[in-house]
């Protein structure tokens, strides 16, 4: 497994290059166009989350193969305040309350895979998975 | 072929036929497509692939703006389809939530008396129907050895689930009372003391508590903060009001409740009912008590089961089907 790019996040700029290369890495590896949109915005809104309720935080992209098929992993870590009660972000419905874990659940579903380790004062970090069909 | 594959190639049958021939059949057969990938679980910016794949297809020279618009397209309904996923399983969970209160309601019913007891001088009947699934009314009718009849109705502040547990409370809290029939006044002073112990400083019970004995055919009743009921004098063929005065349970915890005594006469009878009875309304306008007194009147020479079901249709039928408010309504007639 190889870091293949490796994003700081600390303006809406950033969220924009955090797409441009996700869009970029999913392409080569041959994601259809919808899977590159889901892949896409799944960077997006974890992007965002950092931009929004952290003061700044990376995202990453990696190949990952499993001896059988290829894959996208993207992982966002930040050293915000990280999350109290992991339970009520995951659960749907919570996002439309503008809470912090915006559309994690939504993000969760885009992609194939989906780990969240969070700890109140030491950040958060989510690492997420899309493989190829 | 896949589900995915299938529909891309009915599709593509579809989008060419109105293509060429432009006619409403393929417009029809459009809406039937959406009906079924709705039903396949399709998200929108799936469909947005395969008019785009399908498109391409049918038209290897599309533009390249035409086709980087799609980009667009697709980006936009990205967004739809999550919060489209997101209804599926908010959909799925409220069928869940239902079942569950669907058995809880069940359980709540057991609560309830299974039969009304049958006297030989005086006729009973009752009627009760949540607003929602659950009920925050509760009533109970009991009968001794030596005919003595006591009745409970009580009415849960609020509605729904919260109510409801409530209701159960109260019926656990009666049932631990002593076997031994006490006078109302006595028995609301020792449930209140109960209640108070258990309930949230923001809810509170009304109730009404009522005995009767059929040898000296006195109605003794006392009552917490509830909806005054009537008492019918047959004599006079007039109503009138049966007020308890009393605070509701649930509020101060050495609360006295006086006790007050209405002798029957043959013909005579007593209405209790919970505020859904009076809170009845069709657009802004409440029922007037007088309202719902002439409506019994119209049904007094039926049996007193026929009657408050006859008045519960009439009420039903005047707000629309809507209940917005458990009801209870409680008929106790003297016969002989």
């Amino acid at each position: 497994m190889t870091t293949q790019s490796s994003v700081e996040i600390g303006t809406e700029w950033g969220i924009v290059s955090a797409r441009q290369a996700g869009r970029e890495l999913s392409k080569g590896l041959g994601f259809s166009s919808v899977d590159q949109a889901r892949i896409t915005t799944a960077i997006s809104e974890l992007a965002r989350n950092i931009y929004l309720y952290t003061k700044n935080g990376v995202i990453g992209l990696e190949v990952v193969n499993d001896g059988h098929r290829q894959g996208i992993i993207i992982t966002a870590r930040d050293q915000g305040p990280g999350i109290e009660n992991l339970r009520d972000v995951m659960v749907d419905g919570y996002s439309t309350s503008g809470g912090l874990g915006a559309g994690l659940p939504g993000v969760k579903r885009l992609m194939d895979e989906f780990d969240i380790q969070s700890n109140p004062g030491e950040g958060t970090l989510i690492t997420t998975t899309k493989w190829l069909r | 072929m896949t589900t995915y594959e299938g529909l891309r190639d009915s599709y593509k049958q579809i989008l060419y036929n109105f293509l060429h021939h432009k006619n409403e059949q393929s417009l029809y057969e459009a809406q039937q497509f959406s009906k079924r990938v709705i039903e396949e679980q399709i998200s929108p910016e799936e469909i947005v692939s395969i008019h785009l794949e399908v498109i391409e297809d049918l038209y290897p020279n599309l533009s390249s703006e035409t086709r980087k618009s799609f980009e667009i397209l697709l980006e936009v309904m990205i967004g739809y389809g999550m919060a489209y996923r997101e209804h599926q399983i908010l959909k799925n969970k409220q069928l869940e939530l239902e079942s569950e209160i669907d058995v809880a309601a069940n359980m709540q019913h057991t609560f309830l008396p299974k039969e009304i007891p049958q006297l030989a001088d005086a006729d009973i009947g009752v009627i009760s129907v949540p607003a929602s699934k659950m009920s925050g009314d509760y009533y109970n009718i009991v009968k001794d050895g030596n005919e003595y009849i006591a009745i409970a109705l009580a009415d849960i502040i609020g509605k729904g689930v919260p109510a409801a547990l409530c209701m159960s409370m109260i019926k656990y809290a009666m049932d631990s009372l002593p076997e031994q029939l006490l006078q109302p006044g006595q028995l609301l002073a020792s449930l209140n003391r109960t209640v108070e112990q258990n309930i949230a400083a923001n809810m509170f019970v009304t109730m009404m508590y009522a005995s009767y004995d059929p040898a000296t055919h006195i109605f003794s009743y006392s009552g917490a903060g509830h909806e005054p009921g009537f008492y019918y004098d047959a004599s006079e063929d007039r109503f009138n009001e049966l007020y308890a005065k009393g605070l509701a349970l649930g509020i101060s915890r050495d609360t006295q409740y006086r006790e007050y005594q209405q002798s029957l006469s043959v013909g005579d009878f007593v209405v209790l009912f919970s505020d859904g009875v009076t809170e009845c309304r069709n657009g802004d306008r409440f029922l007037e008590r007088g309202e719902l007194a002439e409506l019994i009147r119209k049904y007094q020479d039926k049996t007193a089961q026929e009657i408050v079901d006859n008045v519960y249709r009439e009420l039903e039928n005047w707000q629309d089907f809507q209940l917005h408010d458990d009801f209870t309504l409680l008929l106790l007639r003297r016969e002989v």
